[in-house]
């Protein structure tokens, strides 16, 4: 999203931002339910996001009218699955600005999607005396892929550092950089801080090294405008399920000059062009990486999702989120005994703490009995949690249809963890 | 306000054991010892037992831990009940534990179960607690059988 937004004051107030965007709660069926008697006030996003009605009715509907295989059969079912499948792939190509449908691959979820990379582009070309960056705030599904990679090609895996308050050290980073890199692998937004991250200006300064960037993009789809044009970069992940689609599905930005190159990952059904048992010859781009039936379903509702989200006004969206994080941000810092993990100025509607006193399970589970869904743990971002030294934390994580009396439930709940722990009370 | 399934599951002992945890330290020698995990919380505590050959008997019980209260009430609450018992009562006392928190339907009735394992019945209602509630006891479990670690997934 534009970084005008991030950077302006309120032009409105964020009441009145609120109140516009009410109506689109109503879009989400699942924000209405009760939880143990409560009203759901769900602040676990960053773990999954919500889908709209439009999401659903749209995913229904293809069970419903239009199930059939794709890229097979030469019936009306299969050519209309086929035709809405190739639609949700030209939404999403729309939805992150790629050039080409060619480099829109579709795949199980982010983690998978890295996996391709590391597997169909790294392992042939790495070895030893090559050197793949990671930063210290990577989810598992950006950090492990590679540490496999190191280990079967002989290259070594280097970690970018972070600062105190959760943003990449970019003079180490530059440091880091010389001819021996040959892959800087960091996410967009981190999902354990929040932090956005400078992920432009990381690739210029990778591309100027020579090396290739991959950008683990799960927690900014849904947040921010996402242009792998303009960002350059020549990997890009994320998994539908953070953007209000379903899960099983994902995509992998790559560009086509690099795909082309690379060996498909899986062989099988639908990635070749013919088979004999002594010659094969693979499919173009895309198909060359989605061998088997794809999740057909999944993507049609990514597609949707992409559609639904392109359908709004995104910046008011973003507005918002920044107001409920300032607002969040604010209110839980007066909980006695509460700090918060991860205070770099540019974040998302992320928001991480450690309570003095109380373990983050216990938090969870009281807050869920008052109908609050958060996440508590490593994240898995285990890393993240060893540079602050805390085992686990809590984190409430925000979208746009997120209140901020939502805050307030949030707040109201951790001053009953305080009180029932009997730990930071005023004496 | 506290909902009284909060109020069953974090019982006055419970939050009393979790701030004064009995029996929490290194000894100085012990006979048996494991290391419990939970990766799914990360949850660890490590267990040490001195057990008498002859008499077969837990002269002396102690941890050390990182983990949310259930487990570490759960923990020091085991090291006061297996204390001077069999190494055989300390595996039926477990296996007793094991059952009531996991829902099993058995022939005990509840006032068979001491009141001091009975706080942790609430934990039964909440799946995702369970292994915080018995990490302590399988570490325990682990140690007499002569295995270093456990895993709780
Ligand atoms: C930053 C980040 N990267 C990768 C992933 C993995 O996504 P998925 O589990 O959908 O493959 C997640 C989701 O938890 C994430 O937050």
């Amino acid at each position: 999203m534009s970084q005008a937004a991030i950077k302006t004051e309120t032009v409105h107030n964020p009441d009145q931002i609120q109140k516009q965007l009410k109506n689109l709660r109503d879009d989400f069926p699942i924000l209405s339910r009760k939880i143990n008697g409560r009203e759901l006030v769900y602040l676990d996003n960053a773990a999954s996001t919500q889908l709209p009605k439009q999401v659903i009715e749209t995913v229904s509907a293809y069970h419903e009218f239009h199930h059939s295989n794709v890229h097979r059969g030469v019936h009306t079912l299969s050519q209309e699955a086929t035709d809405l499948y190739e639609e949700a792939r030209e939404q999403i190509r729309s939805f992150i600005n790629a050039p080409s449908l060619k480099e829109v691959i579709i795949t199980s979820g982010t983690t998978d999607a890295i996996n391709l990379v590391s597997r169909c582009y790294g392992e042939p070309r790495f070895g030893k005396g090559d050197v793949i960056l990671v930063s210290n705030m990577e989810h598992h599904a950006n950090i492990v892929p590679w540490h496999m990679l190191a280990e079967k090609t002989g290259a070594e895996m280097k970690v970018i550092p972070i600062t105190d308050e959760g943003s990449i050290d970019m003079d180490a980073y530059r440091a880091l950089l010389g001819p021996d890199v040959k892959m800087v692998a960091v996410n967009h937004i981190s999902n354990a801080l929040g932090t956005i991250n400078p992920v432009k200006e990381i690739t210029d300064l990778a591309h100027k090294a020579g090396a290739v960037v991959m950008i683990d993009g799960a927690q900014a789809v849904g947040h921010e405008l996402v242009d792998v044009q303009a960002l350059n970069c020549d990997f890009y992940a994320f998994s539908g399920h953070k953007m209000h689609g379903p899960t099983g599905i994902g995509i992998l930005y790559g560009k086509e000059e690099l795909l082309k190159e690379m060996k498909p990952n899986r062989g099988g059904g639908d990635m070749i062009l013919s088979v004999s048992f002594g010659e094969i010859t693979y499919a173009g781009l895309p198909a060359k990486f989605e061998a088997g039936t794809p999740p057909i379903a999944q993507a049609i509702g990514l597609g949707a999702a992409a559609k639904y989200l392109s359908g709004l006004d995104r910046d008011l969206m973003y507005q918002h989120e920044q107001n409920l994080l300032k607002y969040a941000t604010d209110k839980l810092s007066s909980v006695p005994g509460l700090r918060i993990i991860g205070t770099s100025p540019e974040k998302t509607s992320i928001v991480s703490f450690v309570l003095d006193g109380v373990h983050p399970h216990d938090i969870g589970t009281i807050l869920d009995e008052n109908g609050v869904a958060v996440r508590t743990g490593h994240h898995c971002a285990q890393p993240v949690m060893e540079r602050y030294n805390v085992p686990a934390t809590t984190r409430a994580s925000m979208a746009f249809y997120n209140t901020f009396s939502e805050i307030d439930a949030l707040y109201d709940s951790l001053l009953k963890v305080n009180e029932l722990f009997d730990v930071n009370q005023p004496n | 306000m506290l909902t009284s399934r909060t109020k069953n599951l974090y019982q006055e002992l419970i939050l009393e054991h979790n701030k004064k945890p009995r029996n929490y330290r290194v000894p100085e020698t012990s006979s048996h010892q494991a290391k419990g995990h939970n990766p799914l919380c990360g949850d660890k505590l490590d267990v040490y037992l001195s057990v008498d050959e002859e008499s077969s008997t837990i002269s002396d019980v102690s941890f050390i831990g990182d983990g949310c209260a259930i487990s570490k009430a759960s923990a020091s609450i085991m090291t006061t009940m297996v204390k001077g018992k069999s190494v055989e009562e300390a595996q039926s006392l477990f296996k007793m534990f094991h059952d009531m928190t996991t829902g099993k339907e058995t022939d005990v009735t509840e006032d068979q179960i001491p009141s001091r394992l009975r706080v942790f019945a609430g934990v039964k209602d909440l799946p995702a607690r369970v292994k915080c509630a018995t990490l302590a006891w399988h570490t325990l479990d682990a140690a007499l059988q002569g295995e270093e670690k456990i895993s709780t997934e």
